[in-house]
């Protein structure tokens, strides 16, 4: 007998089924926070359902080890219905929530944003910048700065970052109220912020003996984990040549491009190729993964924003290695179309979970201590 | 049963393999892999599709292991002695005790050498039935410890033919000579390892043991338990052991599946709950004792009931008291609205909840202690966790017999080998798994203890299958 009919539930409904059956099963508590805090609940409201949804890291160990799983009636498939769950409260807590739209073809359109921001940026420059300064040879402090003002080419970026904020903030707001998370204090942040930063719910087991999740034959492997902390950690070794490049620009005085060994452009070509091998690695790994376990409602979001954050790092690097060639303008067009693409997205792409992933795993730290 | 596009087979009955395992559970592949390990060529076939195959241990999520002193998935120790004892207590003293006291030895390697083999468990946990000191958990249960038993076995060379049932043995004087394959192929080997399970799925030869009941019997475990190679091994001469109608038979949600329901099938209210039967009449204590130690009688005591069925009723007090079920209660704020939904007759039900509130003590029942809150006046009476069902809305759990496995198997010596009637062991028959439990488990039900048993006995018929080839090898030498 089924108990709802999968065709036609909604992901919640289809959450709150398979918990109904995983909470009278409990053979997955061992491999990681999803199943622990099920089984703090009876009941699955839909906060509960988006709060375990985000909890999830779609690793697929749960689904491999099922006794309920396809082809057993119950039709059991953890990881991909949490992904499915996962991205509805994407959209629920999108800000302005007119964007919640947004989680629909999400992959095509945040494909299409990039790309219309590369061409306006492109077209932009090649129109406004006279040729013989835009094909040019600019060499020294400064250089970047002859064809656009600095004012500009950090001034958008900022207006954007202001409301991407406001946008994270209300949504975060958002996800905290409707699954009922409460503030577990310092010790809780400090735990969330570790299982942040080492991924230890991709470690397969809650002992944090750390063998790994099943890959593609279904073995324990940590290849994805270790590509996600290439891209993490590459991101904010990028951020911080930024923000270093900030610090030279207004406190030091000294104008960009910097020297190959200088502090901003050593972590952004350190993170550059960090960020380009974790991206190109997830997206293998992606194409790798058991074909049961992805959800085809998600593949297109997660590819999109795995190749614009590939392009935005790639561009970047290759800015670099042409910056004193006469091809700097155009690059330097192409990355900036790129950047400023991949920062008008940001709340309505897959750079999202990192937000609610960090909001359930603090909700889950102050849950294991109270219980 | 499960239906997969068949993939063509390449034909196996063109390899001439040392050693032939009959079943991919815990039983097949822990032998299989003995073998290999020991040099021979295995072939291991099984019924199932890959994703469902390995019979009853796609079900289970611990064994049982003997052990001195703790390790870090087991606390505390668990002497042969109290082991031994446990095991005498459930089965009554039917059991082959020279069996039983080699398999409670063996148990303490077990761990470690599945560990060794990529299967993890658990660390010793306190959660579900208290059972972190005498079983070692899998981490994910028995169909994680079949993936990585499965992986290592292939590879180190062990052929796993999926979707691959078996229709018959072919003995002839104690001697297999083939093994015919349902695509009409038939294959032989030097030894053959049978670790096919027993007969549960097949509700004709429960029928034997039970009678008509039967067909109201939901299948627990596997639907591909028929008993095929069971049914073989006996018309073949081999001396069977353990009673027909005896099965682990637990209460479960009679809106389970016919198979394959597993742990999630389980209720776990008859103690907090009256239970009635289709006439609204009680017929058992469910207050008798916790119920880890009661539930697998009441498999049978359904079964015993008019149409195999009986209702577990509680109220909104009582349905709280323990672990959610994968079924939602049916809920009503009367008990006559409550008996109409469930098909019992309101007056009588009334009636029946009635004369049960009045007969129950004052005062709240503690359920961490056996609290002798006990109801006077009834027949039979309810002598623990006594308490009225009068807070509505209430809760009914329709439940049926829910089979897991059955105990009838074959005859066994020491070396896994599978004894003729006439007491000779067969020449090249061996088993292991639920196909000869029975030797050691003759009734009654210890958690953990078949994976044990299949495990031990695996390591034995594939050590001693390998041994008798590689001693004729080194005879034909010299």
């Amino acid at each position: 007998m089924r108990l709802v009919d999968i065709a036609e539930a909604d992901a919640h409904e289809e959450t709150r089924r398979i918990m109904q059956i995983c909470n009278a099963c409990r053979y997955c508590e061992g491999f990681c926070a999803v199943f622990p805090a099920m089984e703090r609940r009876r009941t699955f409201t839909e906060g509960d359902t988006a709060y375990l949804a985000n909890l999830c890291h779609n690793c697929g160990a749960c689904y491999h080890a099922c006794q309920y799983a396809p082809p057993h009636e119950f039709g059991v498939n953890v990881p991909q219905t949490l992904s499915e769950r996962r991205v509805e409260t994407y959209a629920d807590y999108a800000w302005p929530p007119v964007m919640s739209q947004a989680f629909q073809k999400n992959g095509f359109l945040t494909t299409l944003i990039v790309s219309l921001v590369l061409g306006l940026c492109v077209a932009g420059m090649l129109i406004l910048i006279s040729p013989h300064l835009f094909w040019g040879i600019h060499l020294g402090e400064g250089a970047f700065y002859t064809l656009v003002p600095h004012t500009v080419m950090a001034g958008i970026p900022l207006i954007i970052s202001a409301f991407v904020l406001v946008s994270f903030v209300m949504g975060w707001r958002g996800y905290w109220h409707h699954t009922g998370a409460k503030w577990g204090g310092m010790a809780s942040l400090l735990d969330a912020m570790s299982a942040s930063a080492s991924l230890r719910n991709l470690g397969g087991n809650n002992a944090g003996t750390n063998e790994g999740c099943p890959g593609p034959d279904d073995r324990p492997a940590n290849a994805r984990k270790y590509y996600h902390h290439l891209t993490f950690y590459g991101f904010m070794l990028c951020f911080a040549s930024t923000s270093t490049g900030t610090i030279y620009h207004y406190l030091l005085g000294r104008e960009a491009p910097y020297g190959y060994f200088s502090l901003p452009v050593l972590l952004g070509t350190v993170g550059g190729v960090i960020l380009c091998i974790g991206t190109a690695g997830l997206w293998y790994e992606k194409q790798r993964m058991d074909e049961r376990v992805k959800s085809l409602k998600t593949l297109g979001m997660d590819y999109a924003f795995i190749g614009i954050l590939f392009a935005v790092s790639f561009t970047g690097l290759l800015l670099l290695g042409v910056r004193e060639t006469s091809f700097m303008g155009l690059t330097l067009a192409i990355h900036l179309g790129f950047v400023y693409g991949f920062f008008l997205i940001l709340p309505f792409s897959k750079f999202v979970h990192g937000i609610y992933r960090f909001a359930a795993l603090l909700a889950d730290a102050n849950e294991r201590k109270q219980s | 049963m499960y239906t997969e596009n068949k993939t063509s087979f390449p034909d196996l009955s063109e390899t001439a393999w040392d050693i032939i395992v009959i079943g991919a559970g815990n039983a097949g592949i822990c032998a299989a892999i003995t073998a290999a390990e020991a040099g021979c060529s295995v072939l291991v076939i099984e019924a199932a599709p890959k994703d469902m195959r390995g019979g009853n241990t796609r079900h289970t999520r611990n064994l049982r292991a003997m052990h001195d002193e703790p390790t870090d998935i087991l606390t505390d120790a668990y002497s042969f002695e109290e082991y031994f004892d446990d095991l005498m207590r459930v089965t009554k003293g039917v059991t082959n005790k020279e069996l039983a006291e080699l398999t409670l030895r063996k148990s303490s390697e077990l761990t470690g050498w599945l560990t060794d083999r990529g299967v993890r468990f658990q660390p010793a946990l306190s959660g579900t039935l208290n059972l972190g000191r005498t079983n070692a958990f899998f981490l994910g249960g028995g169909r994680a410890l079949l993936n990585s038993l499965c992986h290592h076995a292939e590879k180190i060379g062990i052929i796993i033919s999926y979707q691959t049932p078996v229709t018959e043995l072919i003995i002839e004087d104690g001697f297999c000579t083939a093994v015919k394959l349902e695509n009409g192929q038939s294959v032989s080997a030097k030894n053959v390892i049978t670790t096919a399970g027993g007969f549960e799925a097949n509700l004709d030869w429960l029928a034997e043991g039970w009678g008509d009941s039967a067909k109201n019997f939901l299948v627990r475990g596997t639907p591909y338990n028929k008993g095929i190679i069971l049914r073989s091994l006996l018309d073949g001469g081999a001396q069977s052991v353990g009673e027909l109608d005896q099965c682990h038979a637990v209460a479960i949600d009679a809106r389970a599946p016919k198979y394959d329901g597993g742990i999630a099938s389980r209720i776990d209210g008859v103690p907090f709950s009256m239970v009635v039967n289709k006439h609204a009449e009680r017929f058992y204590d469910e207050g008798e004792d916790f119920w880890p130690k009661r539930y697998a009688i009441w498999g049978r005591l359904v079964a015993g009931q008019p149409d195999q069925i009986a209702y577990s009723l509680l109220d909104s007090t009582g349905v709280d008291r323990f672990m959610p079920s994968v079924f939602t209660p049916i809920i009503d704020d009367t008990i006559e609205g409550l008996a109409d939904r469930l098909g019992l007759d309101p007056v009588a039900t009334r009636k029946a909840v009635d004369d049960f509130n009045a007969a129950c003590p004052d005062g709240p029942i503690d359920q961490s202690i056996l609290d002798n809150k006990a109801t006077s006046g009834l027949s039979p009476e309810k002598t623990n966790w006594a308490a009225p069902i009068a807070n509505p809305p209430f809760y009914g759990f329709p439940l049926r017999p829910g089979i897991t496995f059955t105990y009838m198997g074959v005859e066994v010596n020491d070396r896994a080998q599978i004894l003729m009637q006439d007491g000779k062991p067969m020449a090249n028959l061996f088993a292991s798994g639920e196909i000869m439990a029975g030797n050691i488990l003759g009734q009654g039900y210890l958690a953990g203890i078949g994976m044990t048993i299949g495990a031990v006995f695996g390591l034995i018929a594939g050590a001693e299958a390998a041994r008798t080839l590689n001693s004729t090898a080194q005879e034909n030498k010299q």
